[in-house]
């Protein structure tokens, strides 16, 4: 276990190019932590500058307690997994796991044990004298995985470990990796770009764009609180259903087509003539007779067993989805009357598109959407 | 603003005596894993070129020791004997008949062995079999069969109700014999090396033109002679630049005779320098085949960029 | 492929065969000649004896001169080969400043030809004097452009994250070299060892130059020497010692076709 600090941590190339752009987190000892954003953003180089396989610009880093900016990557007593696992061809899965342990001074009798140790808890004991081409693609996951625990080296970093893998056998590693790391007590830094990977995995997770941190938390805390429309929309499949509108008075008007009314205080703290509302899929519901609402036109469902995707247009342009639980069979062009209840509304800045502070308490809302 | 005030000092803010063998030095490294090469290329290529050019420019003695600065004396008194100058005319003439030929013979022989007929395997070893041979070899048993009396050339020759030629000894016919050989010489080399390119081709292309149903000439032109404009060009350039280096066929057939009608270039340079003793005369020789060749990679990488298809 | 198309694709194919390997056929059949039989300018030995072959071994000291050919040969295989290899894996795997302009040298070396430079290469042995030696028969063709571009072709195609794996576990760059880089890249280095081998085998301008006794003579030179010596009275003997001279990379080239047309097109165009 392995306290990793980064504090103002910078990478630009030729000196004008800003790939990170000071980023400031702890990771604490024991913990999963995920780097999760689009391709290029940057967290594949974040996880190599912490591995020392590329240059700091600026900032530090501190390993445990100890600062790591000029250490080389062996000095810094961590393991790393690769995309494309990195396993020398020529070498038998055995000397693939044992390969580079001398280094550290470890006995022949040593290596044995940790490399028959790892094996067994990867289920690669049968394997131990095969070559890597002889393998299937999640035996050489494993192999990269136990080359990566008999180092006993307490921090692990991984990129994008799963991406090579079928979808099923992806679902399975994510666990069992998860298992590995709780059992062995590891600190983790996962890199991905898939969102599942990041929700089901992390303890901890930090999402990046442009360099830039957009919201470092819990996933669920990170789901249910994106703090502006990026992780709104990266977090979650489908995405949170955005969409513009326009503070006329006292309420929203989206699309020139529906207009919610708006408290008074709130919008006076906004000052803001345009917002974008954000709903979660599984947050529009059909409305009951009761209930206020108003109606959309249906243009594709897929019903996927256990539950149901529908996609409406709303206004000219735009197209949502809701998720519904269960099998619904509905025709297309069907109009449908759906209903938002106000908790699940989200706002944000529709310039910078930061969270409004106050949007998840709906107070400021009025009850009632009116259709005009 | 915040983030200019934090903006780093990437290269100065850190000088704690850590940097070591990784992270480090690799300007050392990589040095020291060129040193060989570097080393090497240096002594034996940049520096006797250097001094080349150097004694290109002297007088010299017989030991080769330069005596006195003559500027461009030795290239002028070169461009004026006739010796050179049929040097120059055989050496020209000789890429003339190897380089074409050779090409067109090796391409032939590549298409044919590209065919996917059963043995074809062997006749792709048998085509080839020249690279293994060296000069010297190839030189004695085409010595033999040029022989005027009990060669098979002559022999063939009188078969069909011709004369005898004097292959060798015939100023007329010494060069194109010589050219002959080499041929024949160079043909495994440049056939491996097409043939490598041919199936290089991806054989989709011959897939979808079977589809569109045209015929072979009509593949040969439009799929796989475009498809192998590269490595054409490169056997050329290879070619052109053996042809210049021409020697041991030279020194075993001819030794540049009858009437310095084979004194090509490099024989030419051989004998000046380790026969008659004028190192000035064989320098200045060589700084014009340095040029020539020079000119001739120098063109290869022109039109590598521009005219030859790439994939 | 109809009939037609295959009778004629065989044909050619024969008869550029026959083209193609005569001069090697009839080196072979006047080797196991009796001088009476090659002045009468026959095609068929009547009868294989290898009269011949044990006289060109008497005659000259062609054991001698295999042992060297063989010597020379090999030794400058293996320079090549650890020449060229340290050089790729710098172009490759060392990320270092001036390595570009370092790349462009490389590449001009290929626009000197080595006999325009041969006169001062002689004066330099001579001063080292690596005359008559094997040092001076190898050394100054250690160094192979050529060889360095395959390699590092075959070099680029290993996944960098290995060369970073290796960084992570603290294995040094050297070590990765030959314990890495060199074994996966067993091939391209055998086609290297191939060609090179071939071509110093095949030398003759240059032992030309720096030989001028038996000790260290190798046997292309051998070959000249025999053929000027029995030239107008035992041809024989002279194709013998031939056969016996091309038998070697003949052979090498047969087992090798394959790798070495793969590994020539794979050097020469990127």
């Amino acid at each position: 276990m392995k306290k990793v600090e980064l504090i103002n941590f910078q990478k630009s190339y030729d000196q004008r190019t800003q790939v990170l752009k000071g980023i400031d987190v702890i990771i604490e000892p024991g913990e999963f932590f995920v780097l999760v954003g689009p391709s290029g953003c940057g967290k594949s180089t974040m996880l190599r500058m912490i591995a020392g396989l590329e240059s700091i610009s600026g900032g530090d880093l501190f390993l445990g307690d100890k600062k790591a900016n000029h250490l080389t990557p062996s000095q810094r007593d961590l393991s790393m997994v690769f995309q494309n696992y990195a396993l020398y061809p020529h070498l038998t899965v055995e000397e693939n796991i044992t390969f580079g342990l001398h280094v550290k001074k470890i006995f022949k009798k040593e290596q044995k044990m940790r490399c028959e140790e790892a094996g067994e808890m990867l289920g690669l004991t049968d394997y131990m004298k095969r070559k890597p081409k002889e393998l299937s693609g999640g035996q050489r996951q494993r192999v990269a995985l136990a080359r990566a625990i008999v180092t006993h080296a307490p921090l692990c970093l991984m990129d994008e470990p799963l991406s090579n893998l079928d979808a099923k056998l992806r679902a399975r590693m994510r666990s069992e990796i998860r298992q590995i790391q709780r059992k062995l007590g590891l600190t983790m830094i996962y890199v991905t770009h898939d969102q599942t990977e990041a929700m089901t995995m992390a303890d901890r997770m930090m999402i990046l764009n442009g360099g830039e941190v957009q919201q470092i938390g819990k996933p669920m805390d990170i789901y249910n609180e994106p703090k502006n429309t990026f992780v709104a929309s990266f977090m979650g499949a489908p995405p949170m259903n955005l969409i513009h509108a326009k503070v006329k008075g006292s309420s929203l008007v989206v699309d020139e087509q529906w207009l919610i009314p708006m408290s008074e205080s709130i919008r006076a703290a906004a000052q803001l003539n345009e917002v974008t509302i954000g709903v979660r899929p599984e947050h529009i519901q059909l409305a009951n007779d009761d209930e206020p609402g108003f109606v959309v036109v249906v243009s594709n469902v897929e019903v996927l067993g256990t539950e149901t995707l529908i996609t409406f247009n709303i206004g000219d342009k735009k197209q949502w989805i809701a998720r519904w639980s269960g099998q619904w069979n509905l025709r297309i062009e069907q109009p449908l009357r759906i209903f938002i209840e106000d908790q699940h509304l989200c706002l944000f800045d529709a310039q910078t598109g930061g969270k409004l502070d106050g949007s998840q308490d709906s107070s400021f809302l009025n009850k009632e959407w009116i259709t005009i | 603003m915040n983030l200019a005030q934090r903006e780093p000092s990437p290269f100065k803010t850190y000088d704690e005596p850590e940097r070591r063998r990784w992270m480090s030095s690799p300007f050392l490294a990589g040095m020291l894993f060129l040193l060989p090469s570097l080393v090497l290329f240096g002594v034996f290529l940049f520096y006797p070129m250097m001094r080349t050019i150097y004694l290109s420019l002297y007088l010299i003695d017989t030991q080769g020791e330069p005596l006195v600065f003559v500027g461009v004396e030795n290239f002028i008194n070169l461009f004026q004997s006739s010796s050179f100058q049929t040097s120059a005319k055989a050496t020209g003439l000789f890429v003339l008949y190897t380089v074409p030929i050779g090409l067109i013979l090796a391409l032939v022989l590549a298409l044919l062995a590209n065919e996917k007929v059963k043995g074809i395997g062997f006749f792709r070893t048998m085509f080839s079999s020249t690279m293994g041979m060296s000069v010297a070899a190839s030189s004695v048993i085409w010595m033999f069969m040029y022989n005027p009396s009990i060669g098979i050339m002559n022999r063939l020759l009188s078969g069909i109700g011709m004369s005898e030629v004097q292959w060798l000894l015939d100023p007329q016919f010494a060069l194109m014999s010589v050219a002959a050989a080499t041929i024949w010489m160079n043909t495994g080399f440049t056939f491996l090396i097409l043939l490598g390119g041919l199936q290089n081709i991806d054989q989709q292309l011959y897939e979808s033109a079977r589809v569109a149903g045209v015929s072979d000439w009509y593949k040969l032109r439009k799929i796989t002679l475009p498809m192998l404009s590269p490595t054409l060009f490169f056997v050329t350039v290879v070619s052109l630049i053996n042809s210049f280096q021409t020697f041991g066929q030279i020194d075993i057939l001819t030794k540049g005779g009858p009437m310095e009608s084979t004194n090509v270039i490099v024989y030419s340079i051989y004998k000046d320098a380790f026969i008659n003793y004028n190192v000035g005369s064989a320098s200045a020789q060589a700084v014009l085949l340095f040029f020539c060749i020079l000119i001739v990679t120098v063109l290869q990488f022109k039109l590598t960029e521009r005219k030859v298809h790439y994939q | 492929m109809s009939l037609t198309k295959k009778i004629v694709t065989y044909t050619l194919l024969a008869s550029f065969t026959l083209i193609m390997m005569f001069p090697i056929l009839y080196a072979f059949l006047i080797s196991f000649m009796q001088g009476g039989e090659v002045l009468q300018g026959k095609l068929w030995p009547e009868s294989f004896s290898f009269d011949n072959y044990i006289s060109a071994f008497e005659k000259v000291p062609l054991l001698t001169y295999l042992l060297n050919s063989l010597i020379v040969s090999t030794v400058i295989m293996i320079g090549v080969l650890a020449v060229s290899s340290l050089a790729a894996f710098a172009f490759v795997f060392i990320n270092f400043k001036g390595r570009d302009i370092l790349f462009y040298l490389f590449i001009s070396t290929m626009m000197i030809p080595w006999e325009a430079a041969m006169v001062p290469n002689f004066q330099t042995v001579q001063a080292l004097g690596w005359l008559n030696s094997y040092a001076g028969l190898t050394i100054p063709f250690f160094a192979l452009a050529f060889g360095t571009f395959l390699l590092r072709q075959q070099f680029k195609t290993i996944p960098h994250e290995l060369y970073e794996a290796s960084q992570v576990s603290g294995i040094s760059r050297f070590r990765f070299f030959y314990k890495i880089a060199l074994p996966v890249s067993k091939t391209s280095m055998v086609t290297l060892g191939i060609y090179s081998f071939l071509t110093a085998w095949n030398m003759y301008l240059w032992p030309l130059l720096v030989t001028n006794n038996e000790a260290v003579r190798t046997v292309q030179i051998g070959l000249k020497q025999m053929q000027s010596q029995e030239i107008s009275t035992e041809w024989g003997v002279v194709m013998a010692g031939v056969v016996i001279v091309i038998l070697p990379t003949l052979v090498l080239l047969f087992l090798g076709q394959k790798r070495l047309q793969e590994g020539l097109t794979q050097g020469a165009i990127k």
